[in-house]
């Protein structure tokens, strides 16, 4: 601004500083933030000094102790919540945020892929949990389960899985940890898999969840139907170009950018369509992960 | 000397901004619980590493490890209360006129370093301020779209698949975790920056925020300035 205006300004507080008196402390200067911005101001009526001070001491009083209060309160009432209380609040928390993320789901919102020279290698390992023995994969077979008309677990060989439409992609694969990885995965999309061998027509006459453990049931997921029929969730067979090794979830595992790592199964031998709520490993309460744990 | 009470703070902004202090603090504790599961940021310079978040000691003096599942419960647990209480915030700040105190003018840029030279004592005089002075104006802003920054880098990281795009423009899953990591440290160096400014302007400030009001001198019936300043002989 101008050199007049500045000067102006100066003179200003100069008069403020000689006389003990405050001019106006908007004047109306171009320079001046608040009258920039017409900020007003609330002044109550003048006061002697003391009626200022008592008046002070009064909102002083009243705004400490509200305050403290509530304070106090925040932080007693947390410190004496019981860990069942909180646990069951988390567990509403993750029920809310399932419900809420349902909502806005939608399967036609696909996750990002990327060119093969971005494939993360030697592909990171992590969790072997369901994976104590080597398998067999000439042995090795695909249970399943609550398929429609039938009481028997239907059982197929990796042949049966592959006859089904190949499908690839290079998705990010990401650890609940927090760390991710590009994977190239080939398998069978779920959809197709459960569309060729649930007997229903539609995907809507579904059950609501599937239920997916290892041979030796020591690991297992459950998944809400919306995000297993997802067109990037695979029963993958290979990863980046060669058939599953043993860590890796061989002979089949399950693979999606939808969900974290923990839900991506390895080395099923069980799935079942279901219309209860399936148990899963990492949501059991001695784990207290999310159950959804969505993207 | 007549003096004046001055309303300085409206009730719903103390409210506010005293109930977000635990919060982030929950978001911030919470965030380093999930964070130490993979804890891969460094401060470096030509490849050498100057800090690594966070040193052993800090983990281990705050108990951290192996915590990672409770830190989610309580990450997506005070989400909704975060978020929910920046945007009634913002939400006040704009209905209520009190977003004038707040924003910057583009003059507040070119005299905010002033404001920080007098704070350090070098240069005496004062820029013209509001309620907030220039430097203010700018941190208190900067503060809200950090906060913004924080819910929607979480977002990205929290439905990187339903919001791929979102992602994508963050420049990816990994650096949308980076930003939602760094944007936590500037809250603490926010944080203390904040206290020591608060501890320096001293009890009327912060008995301000408590109570809504300060006392200053009373106001002269309206002298006119410049003609005022003219008139006292030098």
């Amino acid at each position: 601004m101008s050199d007049n205006k500045e000067i102006l300004l100066e003179k200003v507080r100069e008069f403020e500083k000689r006389t003990g008196h405050t001019v106006d402390s908007f004047p109306e200067d171009p320079n001046n933030t608040a009258s920039v911005l017409k900020e007003p101001r609330y002044l109550s009526e003048p006061l002697s000094p003391e009626e200022a001070r008592r008046q002070m001491f009064a909102r002083s009083r009243r705004g400490f102790l509200v305050g403290g209060v509530a304070a106090l309160a925040g932080i007693f009432g947390w410190r004496w919540m019981s860990d069942e209380t909180k646990t069951a609040l988390y567990k509403r928390a993750f029920a809310l945020n399932e419900r809420v993320s349902q909502i806005f789901y939608s399967p036609k919102r696909l996750a990002a892929e990327f060119p093969e020279t971005r494939v993360t290698i030697p592909a990171r390992f992590n969790g072997a949990e369901g994976l104590d023995e080597v398998v067999d994969v000439a042995a090795w077979r695909l249970r399943v389960g609550g398929l429609a008309g039938m009481t028997e677990d239907l059982v197929l060989t990796l042949d049966d899985i592959r006859k089904l439409p190949r499908t690839e992609m290079i998705t990010e694969f990401k650890c609940i940890e927090g760390w991710s990885t590009i994977v190239h995965w080939a398998g069978v999309r779920f959809s197709d898999f459960a569309m060729h061998y649930s007997g229903k027509v539609r995907q809507d006459d579904l059950p609501a969840y599937v239920s997916l453990m290892t041979p030796d049931e020591k690991y297992f997921v459950g998944w809400d139907i919306q995000s297993i029929l997802h067109p990037q969730t695979l029963l993958a067979y290979e990863m980046n170009g060669a058939p599953l090794t043993n860590e890796h979830g061989a002979p089949l595992r399950l693979a999606s950018p939808t969900k974290y790592g923990i839900k991506q199964i390895k080395r099923i031998g069980r799935i079942e369509f279901t219309n209860e709520r399936p148990a899963d490993f990492w949501a059991q309460p001695e784990y207290g992960y999310d159950w959804y744990a969505g993207h | 000397m007549e003096k004046q009470l001055e309303k300085k703070h409206p009730l719903a902004i103390r409210w506010l901004h005293w109930v977000n202090f635990p919060l982030l603090l929950m978001m911030v504790w919470s965030g380093i619980l999930i964070y130490w599961a993979n804890q891969v940021y460094a401060i470096r310079i030509f490849g050498s590493e100057l800090f690594k978040f966070f040193p052993p000691w800090f983990y281990d003096y705050l108990n951290i490890p192996f915590r990672l599942a409770e830190g989610l419960q309580l990450h997506f647990f005070f989400m909704w209360f975060f978020a929910g209480n920046g945007l009634i915030y913002i939400i006040y700040t704009i209905v209520s006129g009190e977003w004038r105190a707040l924003v910057p003018i583009p003059a507040s840029f070119k005299r905010a370093p002033l404001v920080a030279l007098h704070d350090a004592h070098i240069v005496k005089k004062l820029p013209p301020q509001g309620k907030y002075n220039d430097a203010q104006r700018i941190a208190y802003t900067s503060i809200i779209l950090m906060g913004a920054g924080s819910v929607i880098t979480g977002f990205a990281i929290y439905k990187p698949t339903q919001l791929s795009w979102l992602t994508a423009l963050l420049g990816g899953y990994e650096w949308a975790r980076w930003e939602h990591f760094y944007l936590m440290v500037g809250y603490v160096l926010f944080f203390v920056v904040h206290i020591f400014q608060v501890a320096m302007a001293g009890w009327a400030n912060f008995r301000s925020m408590i109570t809504g009001y300060d006392i200053v001198d009373a106001i002269e019936p309206k002298p006119e300035p410049p003609v005022a300043a003219e008139e006292v002989p030098a």
